[in-house]
């Protein structure tokens, strides 16, 4: 069976319309044959067929408009007959010339362009449609910055532009837009700025409408240019910012509780005798899947605040604060730590701690935390008492698992006895909502196998 | 009128007609396919010209074609595997893959290409002339051009230099009738182009371009005029091209009437009849050669198929003698 | 001291007498002595074989020029002026340009053509072009412009030594100029720009016919207390981006003079290879002095005013460097 296709007759033709058949279904046709006549943009042409045969099958109608390459018609060997009642290309049929609608044509029509994806739900409370997604308090941020906000990549949902995003961009760090009308300032001049940590906001240009040169980065009064990373430094400062405002601003009050891990570090070593090494788990999972979990109850702790009010979060993303060598802290966000399974939390929290002391987390995981887990416990003290970090409104810290004398029925025997101290903002959660969280999870930590 | 040849003659002549009408008739095919790509001007009925030329000319002289230059270049000794893969863009082609249908080149055999710029080839060899007659040599450089060539102010740059400094050149104008999709009369004003060489004092003649033999005949004279004087001849062949211009033209500019007209002089079928009723050729010799053609039609197919690309990696190379970075 | 037209000459000289497949062809290149007095003498030296006089049809000498070279000559073709080189376009992209891609490798063109170019001497619209960027814009070919005596005369030894097509472009105001040249020392890589005068705070980056202004800038500059650092291009394809990125690198800020309209010139070339490989280095936006965007003006004054002088230039570089 051969197949007569739409040739392509010339080096841009992607289409063309099978204006007339000069065969019919049944016909004996020979190599070099006209077979059919095409329309195209420079008039009809008279098409050969190549193979010898019978025509068995005509697949276009009379008019149709087809691309390059579709199979137009059935040429069967010789002897072969056609069995079945062809579908012949008739004029009678179909107006002569006309171009009919094809099923090609149509299918390949697109409709109204669709709505793009996702647009921002409106249902943020105060926020601002009509600029950069950014709080109030973003907003007074970036103003006493200096950073203007059209130019600032939102990390936070729904491209929400964080505090974090403003302190990043004011402290010299890569701003993906220029620094469009405030600050003009040569390549030259910046990349100088940024090798020597000096912040160009504070900068006066003298060169041509007001720009920043070499010179003026040069001459600028700034301290001894640092030796460390920029990296690092601009870290801790944003840390330092972040603390100072946490502790400025946030109203924290504490309460700590004793939890006894026997349970849970026994479950643990059940569940661990019978898994590979890099399978195994480790107390802190179950801690930080039982926050989760606490948290699904007391929501009021899983929040951020934002304009003056607390705008609960619609995830539970707990993050883990970690400690970097060169003094460095992060606490990148385990997204929805409530979900799968534990040792897919496992899986995950190894790998993102790995890719913390690596450097290599995405902006997501740093700014999407709704509250924040420091364990202390590997350095071997009691307890800590955390500071909260903004916009978060909670943040629980635990200390090591240490064997302690313990009153069990009675009894004064040794219990391995793990200190949490929940930190909560004063203005979202009391004492007794954070009491409650705290029995919360001592009750998840003594039924293990549930987490 | 007996045609004045010898059986072995008359069977080349004829051979190489129908192999170069089989390979046209497959390139059709092959360009409808997609196979071949870009422009693709077909030969068919312009055989005799392409093929008596080459039977005339010595293997030592230069030869400059268009981009209508199948034909030439087979019979010139550029495999048909070669041709095929060229346009198929394949790397083993006799361009390298660069050049394709239009720009088919072989040093090895003096083919100058393959030029796609109405009239660009003419100053060219003009040039291959005054290398040749510089260093003493006895070649020919025979340059083969159309009639909307002869439009060109090249045309006539090419004719008065050649004329002017003696180059051995033989300006070689199939005349099919047509620049494109314009008619003789309407692109020149003097439909006689034989008129247009005397003006710089080169001699032309005219010949009957669907006659194999004759252009043979003429070809050989003009060339050895050409080789003995050391000066420029013109020598306008006759011809018609049964095909459009390229695939993609409607024809829209002559009547099938005209076309059907014209295919009674049809090179192959005439030569082929008269070959048959001298009795030097039988029809089981045709048959011979109509099977080898296809089969070296077939086999030019499967080389150009498992020719490869050119890495893309190599791109850069023969933009310049070596690689610039 | 040489002159640049003698210079060229003496390199024509020792082509012929040295390659018999050398041969110079061109309109008035024989019995007229060369419309620049470039090739006097030579026809008597050579005879008519080696020295020939052309007819008027540049597509087709430039053309034969082509086929010739491929045909295994070294021909060095003369088109009398950029301004009639345009007549043979179509032979220098179509043919010259490409032989070798489109053959595959089989055939090269080591043809060297030589043109004058440029204005100022008041040759009005149809006399006055450079066209230069329009040559250094096709792959293919090499364009060279040799702004001093030396090069004019190890430049177009190199030209014709080159396996590929080359273009020598001669400004027209240049072949008075007198400079030492010497004949025996190993010339320098053509395709490498040259720091004619070293300088610390800004580039002035220019080639032919307006080297000379950029130095008479330079120095004018230097009594402001600004020091500037020339760079003659020599070789417009290839572009030595090295030696351009190198000077930007340390004075951090560029100026581009070029006697082509601004428009698509071979300094908007230069001002985007600094944008994009020494962004991080300029302390200034690139300036560019470009003839005006005009046809060029018969009129003295007017014609002045249109090409780029010594004083746009100062005022562009003074511009750039600012006052920090």
């Amino acid at each position: 069976m051969a197949e007569f296709i739409m040739p392509s007759l010339g080096a841009d033709m992607t289409a063309g319309i099978l204006a007339k058949w000069r065969v019919a279904v049944g016909d004996t046709v020979s190599h070099g044959d006209i077979i059919a006549e095409v329309e195209t943009d420079k008039g009809l042409i008279e098409v050969e067929v190549f193979e010898s045969g019978v025509v068995e099958r005509l697949l276009v109608e009379e008019g149709e408009k087809v691309p390059v390459g579709t199979v137009l018609a059935e040429i069967g060997a010789e002897s072969a007959a056609a069995a079945e009642s062809p579908r012949k290309a008739d004029a009678s049929h179909r107006p002569r010339g006309a171009l009919a609608p094809s099923p090609a044509h149509r299918a390949g029509s697109t409709g109204p362009a669709a709505a793009p994806g996702s647009i921002i739900s409106a249902g943020s409370s105060d926020v601002d449609l009509d600029g950069p997604l950014a709080s109030p308090a973003v907003r007074r941020r970036a103003h006493e910055l200096d950073v203007p906000l059209e130019g600032v990549q939102g990390s936070g949902e729904h491209g929400r532009i964080t505090l974090d995003d403003v302190q990043g961009v004011a402290q010299g760090g890569a701003a993906p837009a220029p620094s469009s009308d405030r600050i003009r300032i040569s390549p030259y001049a910046r990349r100088i700025a940024t090798e020597r940590g000096v912040d160009v906001s504070q900068i006066r240009g003298t060169g041509p409408g007001g720009a920043i040169q070499a010179n003026d980065v040069l001459s600028a009064r700034v301290p001894e240019p640092r030796k460390s990373m920029p990296a690092a430094e601009r870290m801790q400062r944003a840390i330092a910012a972040a603390m100072t405002r946490a502790n400025d601003e946030i109203p924290h009050y504490y309460v700590e509780h004793s939890i006894d891990m026997g349970r849970a570090l026994a479950w643990l070593r059940e569940t661990n005798a019978s898994l590979s090494v890099s399978q195994r788990l480790v107390s802190g999972v179950l801690v930080l899947r039982a926050v989760a979990h606490a948290l699904r109850k007391h929501k009021k702790l899983n929040a951020t605040w934002q304009g003056g009010e607390a705008v609960p979060s619609a995830g539970i993303h707990v993050g883990l604060a970690v400690s970097l060598r060169g003094g460095g802290l992060v606490a990148p966000a385990l997204r929805n730590t409530d979900e799968g399974s534990l040792s897919d939390l496992m899986a995950r929290m190894t790998d993102l701690v790995a890719r913390s002391r690596a450097g290599v987390l995405r902006s997501s995981e740093l700014t999407s935390s709704t509250i924040t887990l420091t364990s202390l416990g590997e350095r071997g003290v009691e307890s800590v008492t955390p500071i909260i970090f903004p916009p978060q409104v909670a943040i629980v810290g635990c200390g090591a698992t240490l064997e302690r004398p313990w009153v069990v029925e009675g009894q004064v025997v040794p219990r391995p006895i793990m200190r949490v101290t929940l930190g909560a903002d004063h203005r979202v959660s009391s004492g007794h909502q954070g009491a409650r969280f705290l029995s919360t999870l001592d009750r998840l930590l003594q039924d293990p196998e549930k987490l | 009128m007996t045609l004045d040849i010898s059986r072995d003659q008359a069977l080349d002549l004829l051979r190489d007609m129908i192999r170069i009408r089989r390979l046209e008739e497959k390139s059709a095919e092959l360009y409808s396919k997609q196979k071949i790509r870009g422009f693709l001007h077909l030969y068919i009925g312009e055989e005799a010209v392409g093929v008596g030329a080459m039977h005339a000319l010595r293997e030592d002289d230069n030869i400059v074609a268009t981009y209508r230059e199948h034909g030439h270049a087979l019979i010139r000794g550029i495999p048909a595997c070669e041709i095929m893969a060229e346009m198929y863009g394949k790397a083993n082609g006799c361009s390298g893959g660069r050049g394709g249908s239009m720009h088919l080149f072989s040093a090895k055999r003096r083919f100058y290409g393959g030029h796609a710029i109405v009239g660009g080839g003419l100053p060219i060899a003009v040039g291959l002339a005054l290398a040749d007659k510089m260093k003493g040599e006895s070649r020919v450089t025979a340059c083969f051009f159309g009639d909307g060539a002869t439009d060109e102010g090249e045309f006539h740059e090419s004719l008065n230099l050649a004329a002017l400094w003696k180059l051995p050149v033989l300006f070689l104008c199939e005349n099919n009738e047509y620049a494109m999709g314009t008619a003789l009369y309407r692109h020149v004003s003097d439909r006689d182009i034989a008129n247009n060489p005397p003006a710089y004092g080169i001699p032309a003649d005219s010949v009957n371009g669907m006659d194999v033999v004759a252009v043979e005949r003429a070809v050989h004279n003009e060339a050895e005029l050409v080789r003995e004087t050391s000066q420029p001849r013109f020598l306008e062949l006759k011809t018609y091209r049964f095909r459009a211009h390229s695939m993609y033209d409607a024809e829209l500019y002559r009547s099938k009437e005209e076309v059907e007209e014209h295919k009674k002089q049809d090179p192959i079928e005439n030569f082929q009849a008269r070959a048959i009723s001298d009795g030097l050729v039988t029809q089981a010799d045709i048959d011979a050669i109509e099977a080898d053609a296809a089969k070296e039609i077939a086999e030019a197919i499967e080389f150009a198929e498992h020719g490869e690309w050119e890495p893309v990696e190599d791109i850069t190379r023969h933009t310049y003698a070596r690689d610039l970075s | 001291m040489t002159t640049y037209r003698d210079a060229v000459r003496t390199a024509l000289q020792t082509l012929l007498r040295e390659d018999s497949r050398v041969f110079l062809m061109g309109e008035d290149v024989g019995r007229y002595g060369g419309p620049y007095a470039v090739s006097k003498s030579l026809l008597k030296e050579f005879g008519e074989e080696r020295v020939r006089d052309t007819p008027l049809c540049e597509s087709t000498f430039v053309g034969a020029g082509i086929g010739a070279a491929v045909g295994g000559m070294r021909p060095i073709v003369e088109v009398m002026t950029v301004n009639f080189s345009l007549l043979a376009l179509d032979q220098v992209v179509n043919n010259a340009a490409v032989m070798r891609h489109m053959s595959g490798g089989q055939f090269e063109v080591p043809i060297a053509v030589r043109m004058a170019t440029g204005g100022g001497k008041q040759l009005a619209a149809q006399h006055s072009h450079s066209l230069e960027n329009w040559y250094a814009h096709i792959p293919g070919i090499k364009v060279l412009a040799p702004a001093t005596v030396q090069d004019a005369h190890d430049m177009l030894l190199a030209a014709v030594e080159d396996p590929d097509p080359v273009f020598v472009f001669e400004h027209q105001m240049l072949y008075g100029i007198e400079g030492p040249l010497d004949t025996e020392a190993t010339p320098p890589s053509p395709w490498k720009a040259a720091v004619r005068r070293p300088g610390t705070d800004v580039s002035l980056i220019a080639y032919g016919g307006s080297v000379h202004k950029a130095l008479t800038a330079a120095e004018e500059l230097e009594k402001a207390g600004m020091s500037a650092e020339v760079i003659d291009l020599r070789s417009l394809r290839p572009l030595d981006r090295e030696t351009i990125l190198q000077s930007v690198s340390h004075t951090h800020r560029a100026v581009v003079i070029d006697e082509a309209w601004k428009t698509g010139s071979l300094a908007s070339e230069i001002s985007a290879i600094l944008a994009e490989d020494a962004f991080y280095e300029l302390d200034a936006p690139v300036a560019r002095v470009c003839t005006l965007e005009v046809p060029i003006p018969y009129a003295k004054h007017l014609e002045e005013a249109a090409i780029p002088q010594v004083d746009r230039i100062v005022e562009a570089a003074k511009r750039t460097v600012g006052d920090g």
